[in-house]
Order: C-alpha cells, then structure tokens, then sequence
C-alpha cells in the first residue's frame, strides 16, 4: 500500500481534480483519474519530497470551520475600511510575530490562512530566528493581533502537523 | 434545458451570489486606487481574491448543477488554485515592494536584521 | 420570469465586474511605482476571470470554464514572474 501510494492525500487530489475537469464519470475518465493518481506520488518519491502528517483530522476541520468565519468577517471589516468609515483613526503598519511552529507544511498553510483573510498580509519569514513579519491594514493593538494570530492559528496547526 | 426554464428562487439566488461577488471585487478595486500607500493598496484585491471569487463560483456551481441535473462542480478547481496562488503572489510582491524600498532607503518600512547571504 | 431575472441581474455583476477592471487599469496606468503597476494587473486578471465566469452563466455553456481556469492560471505566472523581476532584476536564476 504504501509502495503503491507514497502520498495518499495527494493522489486523492488528483484523483478528483482530474474527473473534474473531465467533468465526467465515464470508463475513460475514471482511467485517466486512476493513472495521474498513481503515477504523480512517484514523481514526488523521485524529487524526495516529505510526507505531510496529519496528526489529528478533528483539528483540520476545527481549523477550517475557524477560518471560513475569520474571512467572511475580515472581508466586512476591510469593505468597511475601504467605504471610508473611520477613516482617520485608523493607521496600517508592520508588526514582528515570534513564531514557535517550525514545521514547513504549518508555515505554509498559516500564509495561506493570513493572506487569505483580507487585512493581514505575510511579508517575510526568518527561519533562523522564527520571526515573521506582518503588515495589517487596520493596526488597532499589536499585542491583540499576535495574541490573535498565535492562540487561533498557530496553536491549532501545531497541533495538526508537530 | 436554458435559463429560461430555471426555477425562481433559483435565478434569483444566483443573481444575489452573483451581484454580491462582483461588488466585493469592485470594492477591492475601489480600495486599490483609494488608497494611499502601496502596503495598504495590497489588502485590497483580496477582497475579490477570497470570498468575493467564492461567491462568483457558488453562483455558477448552482446554475449548472441545476441546469444539467448533475452535481460536477468543476469551479472547485478555480477555487482551490487561486486559494493556493494569491499568497504567493502578493505575498512575492510584498517582499519585492519591500526590497525596493529597503534598498532605497525608505524610514517607513522596518529594517532587515543581518540575513545571511541567500541565493 | 426567471430568465429576465438573470439577463438583468447577471448584466449587473458583469457591469460591476467592468468598472472593477476599469478602476485597476486606472491603477495601472497612474503607478506611482511598479509594485502598484503590477498589482493592478493582478487586480485586472482576477477580475476578467471572474468576469468570464458570469459570461459563462449567462450564456449557459459549460465552455468558459476552461477560459476562466486558464485566464486564472496565466495571471498567477505572470504576476510572479514580474514580481521575481521587480526583486531580483532577473526572471530565472
């Protein structure tokens, strides 16, 4: 099995991204599917890439049940920011966030998760000192977002990839 | 079957989705040229970026779900990439607005702490 | 009834979605700098997706997928591609 399938998650992927675009059950398609499903993971084995670890399921869905809420209410606030409301008190800068999670496939998803809700922006990383830099359109209180941005995000991935 | 012979409530549900889509991509338009620094104008586009793109591609997901009575939603697809694509992207342009203005010697942006040598 | 309901209200977003793409080409052309330049374009190619996908729902042919999805994939290289440009001068390394 393992020989078979290197990346589980991944050929599962590719298996439903194909008939997707297919967009069709049939014989055919289902071949197609199956072939990119089990020749793709070997071209990963080829380039030595390491297998994501997904420590607990129930956390993933905690995770994107969390995220789906913070984008559809940070979209409100920065439609708010741009139609003008509190124009003048509010001030956008930079803030330095001390990261504990060193775990790349973490790192990756929390840019994704930070970009993806409007407001915060990921800038730079430092992997030597774990230092992340971030730029936020409505900076009210720096503690309040990497108090925010620790406890709701990073506690979370550290529990689904370390 | 066409639009035509699309139910009510269904029309209008994916008009709604759809008009609310695009304005939130129109707000972040309107937030790009109103603001004032590049670091803030960045913010914007995501706006049409994230839910804005997600409502657009439910609006279509429903009408051809219901127009071919079959549940195929290829607009995942379009989702799942450009979730993936737009931090790098902004993400990359950041770093390169950020070197631009390091190397120039911009007070505004904090200054880099001693990286090593990279590349 | 339903099919005036969508003729309208689609020609709406579509409306919306190109004085978006109006408003970032504005961004385009006014710079100050190049980032801005290049994120107005990124702007410009999310929006004419999105555009095609309501063309696509409009017109009721399952055919504009491709273009959207391909519109999408060619504004990703090519805003990295500049963006790379931007920091390091060169495109590859």
């Amino acid at each position: 099995m393992r020989a078979v399938f290197p990346h589980p998650i991944l050929s599962l992927g590719l298996f439903a991204a194909s008939l997707l675009m297919s967009a069709s059950v049939a014989p055919p398609s289902l071949a197609l599917a199956a072939l990119a499903a089990v020749l793709a993971p070997q071209v990963m084995r080829v380039l030595s890439v390491d297998r994501v670890r997904i420590r607990s399921p129930k956390a993933v869905l905690q995770l994107a049940a969390v995220v789906a809420v913070d984008v559809i209410r940070s979209n409100w606030e920065v439609a708010w920011v741009i139609l003008g409301r509190r124009r003048h008190e509010r001030k956008a800068g930079f803030i330095h966030i001390p990261l504990q999670m060193r775990d790349r496939h973490g790192l990756a998803v929390l840019a994704i998760i930070i970009t993806s809700t409007p407001g915060t922006l990921w800038v730079e990383y430092e992997a030597a000192t774990g230092q992340l830099l971030l730029h936020v359109l409505d900076l009210v209180d720096e503690d309040e977002w990497i108090e925010l941005i620790k406890t709701r995000y990073e506690r979370r991935l550290m529990e689904i990839f370390e | 079957m066409t639009g035509a012979d699309l139910p009510l409530w269904a029309a209008i549900l994916i008009v709604t989705l759809a008009i609310l889509g695009a304005g939130l991509s129109l707000l972040g338009a309107v937030g790009l040229t109103t603001f004032r620094t590049f670091y803030e104008r960045v913010h914007a586009p995501t706006l049409g970026a994230t839910l804005g793109m997600v409502l657009v591609l439910i609006a279509s997901t429903v009408f051809f779900t219901i127009i071919d009575g079959r549940f195929m939603p290829r607009e995942i697809l379009i989702g799942l990439f450009l979730t993936v694509t737009t931090p790098v992207t902004l993400t990359l342009l950041a770093r390169a607005a950020i070197f631009r203005d390091r190397t120039e010697g911009k007070k505004k942006v904090p200054a880099t702490k001693e990286k090593s040598a990279q590349s | 009834m339903s099919a005036l309901v969508l003729a309208w209200g689609l020609g709406l977003a579509q409306l919306m979605l190109v004085a978006a793409m109006g408003l970032t080409a504005w961004r385009i052309a006014r710079g100050p700098r190049a980032q801005d330049r290049i994120l107005g374009m990124d702007a410009l190619y999310l929006n004419a997706m999105l555009l095609i996908v309501v063309f696509g729902i409009r017109t009721g042919s399952p055919l504009y997928f491709e273009a959207a999805l391909i519109i999408g994939m060619l504004g990703f290289a090519a805003t990295v591609a500049l963006a790379k440009f931007l920091m390091r001068g060169e495109v590859i390394e």
